[in-house]
């Protein structure tokens, strides 16, 4: 569904990203991990053509590196950005509708859903989204994005910072977005969730992909652990 | 003296509506694209040329409409074609685009136009009093004038709020790039706004032409003070635009209003100077013009980031 191939990435002069090969299958829910600063969200941003790529990126069998990123969205790929970027100053219910990509074709996803989803959201559904927790607006991006219909969702960190509870909430959330037939791209700081969701795992380092496998493999490869992962 | 404030009231909320006209559209622009958009006054120039020339074969009142629409397509076609492409290159490079833009409009309409003003006047009938206070007329005009301002800034709040593209313009005001990720065609509402906010300075123009005066110097006039009108109100902030519009609009009337000269107004604090020496014999009128610029200049010493700026410019 989504083969990256040979992606190099940069901010001005500084290399990011150096060859990063991986591909994703429909229905997949894959884990990216890696320390801090090692290019895990930039890859996700580079597919997104938020970073400009170099390389090839095929979503369906078609290139989409050097699309802009409406025009990626409109394919079919939603994003979460590890910022959350909830628009402060609309309500929570019009983020929700922002996210509808053509309001003549609704998508299987509806507003009221979400709500009847997060009744923390439903509360807060005519107060501008700014009010928000941090754990709530990890649900709105989230729902948001899911609102436009989206075939593979890259969501980076979503639980960045937040309580144990809404962490699980969080893993629930993505298993019935994965239930519901959504293919899921993850970047996760920690293992326990990414270990329980994925199929399979990458692990990145130094801007190149420097493991690949189920998570079952990487509990068993110490090495890979000790190098790439523990602080 | 009741007759003098009534008036300047009056023309002062005039004044300041058409302010207003200008620093909507250079703020949203501004807060949206992160361009300080140079030229801004040289489309309020367009916009009463425009309607001079359509006027003759229209009307005045097909070319109150039609002008600004024209305004707003060359506007759109500047972002589309111009902007777009030196955005690449980083804000300074869009601020110097735009400063050359505006002399090359301005070039270009003394060149079309001529170098004298041209007879851009509203027809016989508008220029009936509507009213007469104290023995002093209040044209129809006027009044239209101050209707279509209101009408428009009615409009303007209904796109903003209450319309799905005005809720994508405010999403973008904060995260541009969220809404495109979400699917949306964020450069293509960069030319509408771009446009739209052209178009309002391209009516401005269209009722400011016969209040004031349509020629070549009429965007260098006004210009300065809308940037103004701009940083004062707070660099991005509509609210504040709308609040500095008015504050200027009122100041700069009623300093022209007041007949009064330093040595008076020092006179009135009981303090004497020679009544005939240079300084005593500078009235407020003289003073008019500057007023918005010396506000300026106090607001970035006192409160740099303007009545209900954010950030700091
Ligand atoms: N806008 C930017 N300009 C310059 N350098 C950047 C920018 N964003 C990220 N970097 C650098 O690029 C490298 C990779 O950043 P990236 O955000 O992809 O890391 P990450 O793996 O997502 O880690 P984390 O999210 O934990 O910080 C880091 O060294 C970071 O300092
Ligand atoms: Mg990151």
């Amino acid at each position: 569904m989504l083969e990256v191939k040979d992606l190099h990435a940069y901010y001005g002069k500084s290399h990011i990203l150096n060859g990063v090969n991986f591909h994703l299958e429909e229905g997949e829910v894959v884990s990216l991990l890696g320390r801090n600063g090692v290019g895990r969200s930039t890859t996700v941003k580079s597919i997104m053509g938020e970073v400009p790529p170099q390389g090839s990126i095929r979503f369906r069998g078609k290139e989409i590196a050097g699309l802009p990123s409406h025009a990626i969205a409109r394919r079919g790929l939603g994003y979460v950005p590890e910022d959350r970027d909830i628009f402060p100053t609309l309500t929570v219910r019009q983020n929700l509708e922002l996210g509808i990509k053509n309001p003549r074709k609704p998508g299987k996803w509806k507003v009221q859903q979400m709500l009847d989803m997060f009744p923390n959201l439903a509360r807060r559904a005519d107060s501008p989204a700014g009010v928000l927790s941090g754990g709530e607006k990890q649900m709105l991006t989230m729902c948001r994005t899911l609102m436009g219909d989206p075939e593979l969702m890259m969501i980076d960190e979503p639980t960045e910072g937040l309580a144990p509870l809404i962490v699980k909430q969080i893993g629930e959330l993505i298993s019935d977005i994965a239930n519901a037939g959504v293919s899921i791209l993850l970047v996760e700081q920690k293992l326990s969730i990414a270990m329980d969701i994925s199929h399979r795992v990458l692990v990145m380092g130094h801007g190149q992909i420097v493991f690949e496998g189920t998570p079952e493999e990487l509990r068993a490869d110490d090495a890979i652990r000790k190098e790439w992962l523990e602080v | 003296m009741l007759e003098i404030i009534l008036f300047s009231l009056l023309n002062g909320i005039l004044y300041g509506l058409l302010l207003f006209m200008l620093s909507s559209g250079l703020t949203l622009i501004f807060s949206m694209m992160g361009v300080l958009n140079f030229a801004h006054a040289s489309f309020y120039m367009l916009g009463a040329y425009f309607a001079y020339t359509l006027g003759m074969h229209t009307g005045f009142w097909p070319a109150l409409i039609l002008a600004p629409i024209l305004v707003g397509v060359v506007g759109s076609l500047v972002e589309r074609f111009g902007l777009r492409r030196v955005h690449a290159n980083g804000h300074v490079a869009e601020l110097l685009f735009t400063f050359g833009l505006a002399y090359v409009i301005d070039e270009l309409v003394q060149l079309t136009w001529g170098t004298v003003a041209v007879p851009y006047r509203e027809p016989d009938y508008l220029r009936e009093p509507l009213f007469t206070l104290f023995g002093t007329d209040y044209s129809i005009f006027r009044g239209v004038v101050i209707l279509i301002s209101i009408l428009m800034f009615i409009a303007l709040w209904y796109l903003l709020k209450k319309t799905r593209v005005g809720m994508m313009i405010r999403a973008a005001l904060t995260h541009g790039a969220m809404v495109g990720h979400l699917g949306h065609n964020v450069p293509r509402l960069f030319m509408l706004v771009f446009g739209f906010g052209c178009a309002l300075a391209g009516l401005a123009g269209v009722i400011g032409g016969p209040l004031l005066a349509t020629e070549p110097g009429m965007a260098a006039t006004l210009g300065p003070i809308v940037f103004v009108v701009v940083v004062v109100g707070g660099m991005g902030s509509l609210p504040g635009a709308f609040y500095a519009s008015l504050l200027i609009g009122l100041l700069q009337t009623f300093f022209v209003a007041i007949d009064a000269s330093v040595a008076d107004i020092l006179g009135i604090f009981g303090l004497q100077i020679d009544p005939y020496g240079e300084v005593a014999r500078i009235t407020l009128a003289n003073l008019a013009p500057m007023t918005p610029f010396i506000l300026l200049v106090l607001m970035l010493i006192f409160r740099p980031r303007g009545l209900m700026g954010e950030l700091e410019p």
